[in-house]
């Protein structure tokens, strides 16, 4: 099994970034997504900034991926998305039909991101045919899902691609047009000031009777809870997964990374408070828990 | 431009044909459509009947088969696309690639729109489903200013329906798993966001309200302070030292407004939500919508929105509040 550093989904300032990037080129890594996901406006590093930092990890064997944006609305950022593509050194992730569009009308290999609608091996199998050649699961998807998709396709006789899971970070829940880190400074979209730089880990969002959350990033909603599935990592195994996906956070990355190396190696690790195992076990994160007490922190 | 009206029972279905619409789009009954909740939907039956109903009087009926089957339940999801072509609809709406694929090569003749859960945004995306499924019309999701939909309009890749009025998604359709985090039940896969049986009112001594999805507290009233159905995107948090509509209040979406400019888009079909509402909502919404329209015809110079139009829409509107959406920058 392959560990993969996912795209960055916080905004955070260019030298940091960089800084990041220079420190996980020691990093075991086997894969790295790089480029903006989340807003098209979050210039901190520019296309060419990416490549020069895919070149290092070329350098070092590290597969490089450069992924696109989830919502795509303006002109602006569909020219963005063909220099991305045809970018000529990488292949990428797409994380909307326009980026399976160009990828397939240029020729260039893609990873299915989890914001793709992919439920089922049709699906799949159009994917792959446009060049698809690995699938990140569906941010609601998980082991059940990919039995049956296993089955279905072993029926039918088709060849699924490789399939990467989220197995550590915030899940990314929701998009829209509407920016809720801006709406929650009062600020409008269009005179944002780049605020969401001040959320290097996101905006918590808690119930009124103090229950942590959602996680505001701009115009993403994640889960408040973070995603660990180094717990289940043998389950992870049985299930024919071939890359983990760990999002990037600004600290304890390589911790991170070590736990995962050390559940490969056979660890029994336990679970983290405050993590869990988001969509793996079939049922909403919140409603497999649903029956529990929540955490209350007084009214 | 045509109204495209819902219907969630056959009185809807009515109401909507009586008061003008073009076009009224409907569910079976079980998970093959969005708006899968109890009580909802069409027998076999009322669908013989609805679509003689609406062809008797050269209107159109589209089935809505807008969720995502997963790997074992494909099969259940393809006889629906044999039963909607065997009704004689006038077209399926759907956004699974698989099913638009096998629509496209049982029932070439049955005419396939992208649904708005296809979450297509671009004229590139909807390049690829028309190069792909030579989908006759596509959705689009409620996240474009109307700058950016007269864009996508005049790229000139398939006709283009918009939303005009109702209930407000505020996120990428298709992209929400608000509800499914929460739940487990998802608008993708079951057809539902914040199923009732996840709904939990609870009144206080004090006369106030608080109301739970499966446990998380989505919002609470005082006494008195109008309360509406609890779903993620509508609830009051806390983030910061604020406790706010943090991603949107109870509003809905309406565009009487823009109608000029949707239609010099080349907008062809203003698409009406709320399959989930009842006859009244339908009816009373489809003939001010057939009004505007028809006053647009005859005179296009001279259209304004009257107010007793925005009147009837707010008082059939979620929160009383209506609102332009991401039409307007503003709102972003």
């Amino acid at each position: 099994m392959r560990i993969a550093l996912g795209p960055p989904q916080y905004f955070w300032p260019r030298e940091r970034t960089l800084a990041f990037y220079r420190d996980a080129l020691t990093w075991p890594l086997d894969v790295v997504y790089l480029g903006e996901t989340v807003c098209s406006k979050r210039r901190e590093l520019r296309l060419a900034d990416w490549l020069q930092i895919g070149d290092e990890f070329a350098r070092v064997g590290v597969e490089v991926v450069l992924s696109s944006l989830a919502l795509l609305e303006a002109e602006s950022e569909l020219a963005q998305l063909r220099r991305l593509v045809g970018n000529g050194r990488f292949i990428i992730e797409a994380n909307d039909i326009s980026a399976v569009q160009l990828a397939r009308e240029l020729g260039v290999p893609f990873v299915g991101g989890p914001s793709l609608n992919i439920y089922n091996v049709g699906s799949v199998r159009m994917l792959v045919d446009d060049g698809m050649r690995r699938l990140v699961l569906g941010v609601e998807l998980g082991r059940d899902w990919l039995g049956e998709l296993r089955e279905a396709a072993a029926a039918e006789g088709i060849a699924l691609p490789p399939i990467e899971a989220i197995a550590w970070g915030r899940l990314p829940l929701a998009w829209s047009a509407r920016c809720f880190t801006a709406r929650a400074l009062n600020l409008g979209k269009d005179d944002c000031g780049f605020r969401c730089i001040d959320y290097p880990e996101g905006l918590k969002l808690a119930t009124r009777e103090g229950q942590d959350f959602l996680m505001i990033n701009g115009i993403q909603v994640q889960s408040f809870e973070v995603c660990d599935l180094a717990p289940v990592i043998s389950e992870l195994l049985d299930a024919g997964i071939d890359t983990l996906r760990l999002y990037p956070q600004q600290h304890d990355m390589p911790r991170v990374i070590g736990r995962f190396r050390q559940a490969l190696e056979g660890a029994a690790l336990t679970p983290l408070p405050g993590h869990g195992i988001g969509y793996w076990h079939a049922r909403g994160p919140m409603a497999s828990a649903g029956a529990e007490t929540p955490a209350i922190r007084g009214p | 431009m045509r109204l495209v009206c819902p219907a969630g029972s056959p009185p809807a279905f009515k109401a909507a044909i009586d008061a003008g619409a073009d076009a009224v789009y409907v569910g079976f009954r079980d998970e093959t459509n969005a708006r899968a909740f109890p009580g909802l939907n069409f027998s076999e039956n009322d669908l013989h009947a609805a679509v003689a109903y609406a062809h008797a009087r050269n209107r159109e009926l589209y089935i809505a088969l807008n969720t995502y089957p997963t790997p074992t339940r494909i099969g259940q999801w393809r006889k629906a696309v044999d039963r909607a072509a065997a009704l004689g609809a006038d077209a399926i709406i759907a956004a699974d690639p698989a099913l638009l694929d096998y629509a496209a090569s049982a029932h070439p003749r049955l005419a396939r729109h992208l649904s708005v859960q296809g979450s297509a945004t671009t004229h590139v995306a909807l390049r690829w489903y028309r190069e792909r499924f030579d989908i006759a019309r596509a959705v689009l999701p409620r996240v474009l200013s109307v700058e950016q939909v007269e864009r996508v309009c005049a790229a000139n890749v398939v006709p283009i329906e918009v939303f005009a009025f109702g209930s407000l998604c505020i996120m990428v359709e298709g992209r929400c798993q608000l509800s499914s985090f929460v739940t487990g039940a998802s608008p993708n896969r079951h057809g539902v966001c914040s199923p009732a049986r996840s709904v939990r009112w609870q009144e206080h001594a004090d006369g106030s309200r608080s109301v739970r999805l499966d446990g998380v507290l989505i919002d609470r009233f005082n006494p008195g302070e109008p309360a509406g159905y609890p779903t993620v995107c509508k609830g009051r948090f806390e983030v910061g030292e604020s406790i706010f509509h943090a991603l949107e209040e109870p509003t809905s979406l309406n565009t009487l407004d823009l109608l000029p400019r949707l239609a010099r888009a080349g907008v062809c079909a203003l698409k009406i939500e709320g399959r989930q509402r009842g006859a009244a909502y339908v009816g009373a919404v489809a003939r001010v919508w057939r009004q505007a329209l028809d006053a647009f015809a005859a005179t296009p110079e001279g259209y304004t929105a009257q107010a007793q139009w925005h009147a009837t829409l707010a008082s059939q509107s979620e929160g009383r509040q209506t609102t332009l959406g991401a039409y307007h920058r503003g709102w972003q």
